[in-house]
């Protein structure tokens, strides 16, 4: 004789859905409207992959024909970007150097200050004070980026950069829009943050005070290298965020594809590029108006890229409490 | 993302220490370092603010309500984009919601989280808020393609980008809240003879109602203010009329704001700021009502 088990096996708590453990009671009773919402539910959540396969067609499909036309070689080495010259060259890397200078340049701003905001939020504010701070900085967060870039171009540039630091710089310049990008990351980083830190069990603090700790210590020591993963995955959310912005850019950083090489230049960003090529009147089908989705086919490939890398580190770097 | 967290945890007891312990040099300039960091952040939001309204004040009157855009910024205002930008809105809204609080009742209640087609959904919305704005725009233009719409500058085709943009946020959110509510009050549902649909629908559904509005407020507020892919659709186009359709033409907010910051003349800069103010304003306004909701309506189980 064999032990009775259950078609599906034992289902771990915690894992299963809400109405696993009831499903197996009430199936017998289920009605065919029931039946029929469910499924709209299902295709309803299904429709996600659906969203994720129609943007590699819509990419791809014009994509492909850029590339039937120039090397996929010639256009991720070559270094000059003119798709609308007589003498057309299609080097996107201009386009990527700026990319990584804004993203740079935002990062450089947004992690120490995004961190140190959600330190302070986490281990030193007491709730009045966060319940007062977290929704200003969710403000910040919620500001248009479009009103970003007005920002950027209408007072960093030339009431900051001009004239506070007195630095020789264009209207428009890489070293503006990446600060400005900065700020707008920094709610991402420092929310994200804080919810990792405040997960840290108050156990491990407590035992750092035990073993005579102040919290400087216990936050460096103790409270930030256990919230690690989530801060990292923080941080990696801000580098695609900073990757993928387009108006602060569009507005503020230029039109000149060139090979940036110092922050003061101007450049055009990947995203820059397309916001700029959108609102020309190249001809649909045309090679121009294919280089639009060859450049967002890279930018959705970089982006896809630094998310993976963030899910895996998050896996390798969760502890579990 | 920052509007992702709808559903606020408990603050932990704070950690207590000797006082004596936080006055060394290094704890003072760490504590100062924490201050500047917040300081950078809020300086900025003021200023931002401030400097915003100083430049659009004048401008911000009732021209910009009733007025065209023009070539001489003394008669130019936004009516279009604000009536575009409401349309766009509404029809965004009445697309992403169901189908998002649909789906996530679907993930959060039936689904079997240990099947992997169902773990790849998971993983496949986790990419997709992830994903660069301006890329829905490219999805919106391929989408029109496939359906043979020719002039792709139409109201449903920026709802359409909007929409599928702030879908992986509503679901995310709609996730949060139907997962804080606490199993028993399903249990007890189903112990009474409920199905499991007419439970969700009348016991876990209104429970968590709040944070589903909060989540999907500040989701739509982002849909809002924003203007990358749209300009993918030609949403940068001088409109003299009042769009009156889902196949009516439009510009919204966001993009006027753009061409205008694009203008090289000072007055344009001006009406650049009072729309800006405009824009800002009512998004503040809509991340008060979430946080109102946040704060009075979520219940503690």
């Amino acid at each position: 004789m064999s032990t009775v088990t259950t078609p599906r096996g034992p289902v771990p708590p915690g894992h299963a859905g809400p109405h696993a453990a009831a499903a197996a009671i009430t199936h017998h009773r289920r009605r065919p409207v029931e039946a029929v919402v469910k499924l709209l539910l299902r295709i309803s959540a299904w429709l996600s992959v659906a969203i994720t396969i129609g943007i590699v067609f819509s990419l791809l499909v014009p994509a492909l024909s850029f590339f039937s036309e120039v090397p996929v070689w010639e256009f991720l080495t070559g270094t000059r970007w003119a798709p609308q010259f007589a003498d057309a060259s299609f080097g996107v890397l201009p386009l990527v150097t700026a990319t990584a200078w804004t993203t740079f340049i935002a990062l450089l701003v947004a992690v120490p200050f995004g961190l140190g905001a959600a330190i302070f939020l986490a281990e030193y504010a007491t709730p009045g004070v966060r319940k007062v701070l977290k929704p200003v900085l969710e403000l910040l967060a919620g500001i248009p980026t479009v009103v970003f870039g007005f920002f950027a171009l209408t007072w960093v540039t030339p009431v900051i950069l001009k004239g506070w630091f007195g630095l020789d710089i264009g209207t428009f310049s890489i070293l503006s829009a990446g600060l400005v990008m900065g700020v707008m990351i920094i709610p991402t980083i420092a929310s994200l943050s804080e919810d990792a830190m405040s997960a840290v069990p108050m156990a491990l603090r407590q035992g750092s005070a035990a073993l005579g700790a102040n919290r400087m210590q216990t936050t460096i020591r103790v409270v930030f290298p256990a919230a690690l993963s989530g801060i990292v995955a923080a941080i990696v959310l801000g580098i695609s965020r900073a990757i993928g912005e387009t108006m602060i850019v569009a507005i503020a950083a230029g039109a000149q594809a060139q090979m940036v090489t110092d922050p003061t230049m101007a450049g055009s960003t990947m995203t820059g590029f397309i916001a700029r090529m959108a609102l020309g009147d190249s001809r649909v089908g045309s090679l121009e108006y294919n280089t639009l989705f060859a450049v967002g086919l890279l930018l959705f490939i970089i982006t896809l890229a630094v998310n993976a890398v963030s899910i895996r580190l998050v896996r390798k770097f969760r502890q579990e409490y | 993302m920052a509007i992702d967290t709808t559903v606020s945890r408990p603050a932990p007891e704070r950690l207590k220490t000797g006082s004596s312990r936080e006055r060394s040099t290094a704890s003072i300039v760490f504590l100062f370092l924490l201050w500047l960091s917040l300081f950078v952040a809020f300086a900025t939001l003021v200023v931002l603010i401030a400097t915003t309204v100083v430049e659009g004040w004048s401008r911000l009157d009732s021209r910009l309500f009733t007025e065209y855009p023009s070539s001489r910024p003394e008669e130019a205002g936004a009516r279009p984009a604000i009536l575009g930008s409401l349309w766009v809105i509404g029809t965004t809204a009445v697309m992403a919601i169901p189908l998002g609080v649909a789906a996530a009742v679907h993930l959060e209640e039936f689904a079997d989280r240990q099947h992997w087609f169902n773990r790849f959904v998971e993983l496949n919305i986790q990419n997709l808020s992830a994903i660069p704005s301006i890329i829905y725009g490219m999805l919106a233009i391929g989408t029109l393609s496939l359906l043979g719409v020719g002039d792709k500058n139409i109201v449903v085709g920026g709802a359409l980008a909007l929409a599928l943009l702030i879908l992986p946020v509503i679901i995310m959110a709609t996730r949060e809240a139907l997962r804080a509510v606490p199993r028993e009050l399903r249990q007890g549902s189903l112990a009474l003879g409920a199905t499991e649909l007419q439970t969700t629908w009348r016991i876990t559904l209104p429970a968590a109602v709040p944070g589903i509005s909060t989540g999907t407020i500040l989701a739509l507020s982002r849909a809002l203010g924003e203007a990358a892919p749209l300009l993918l659709l030609g949403g940068l186009v001088f409109i003299s009329f009042d769009p009156n359709g889902l196949l009516s033409g439009f510009t919204t907010m966001p993009i006027q704001i753009f061409a205008w910051t694009g203008a090289p003349q000072v007055e344009f800069h001006q009406l650049a700021a009072a729309a800006s103010i405009l824009l800002v304003g009512i998004l503040i306004a809509m991340n008060a009502v979430a946080i109102i909701i946040r704060n009075k309506f979520q219940k503690r189980w």
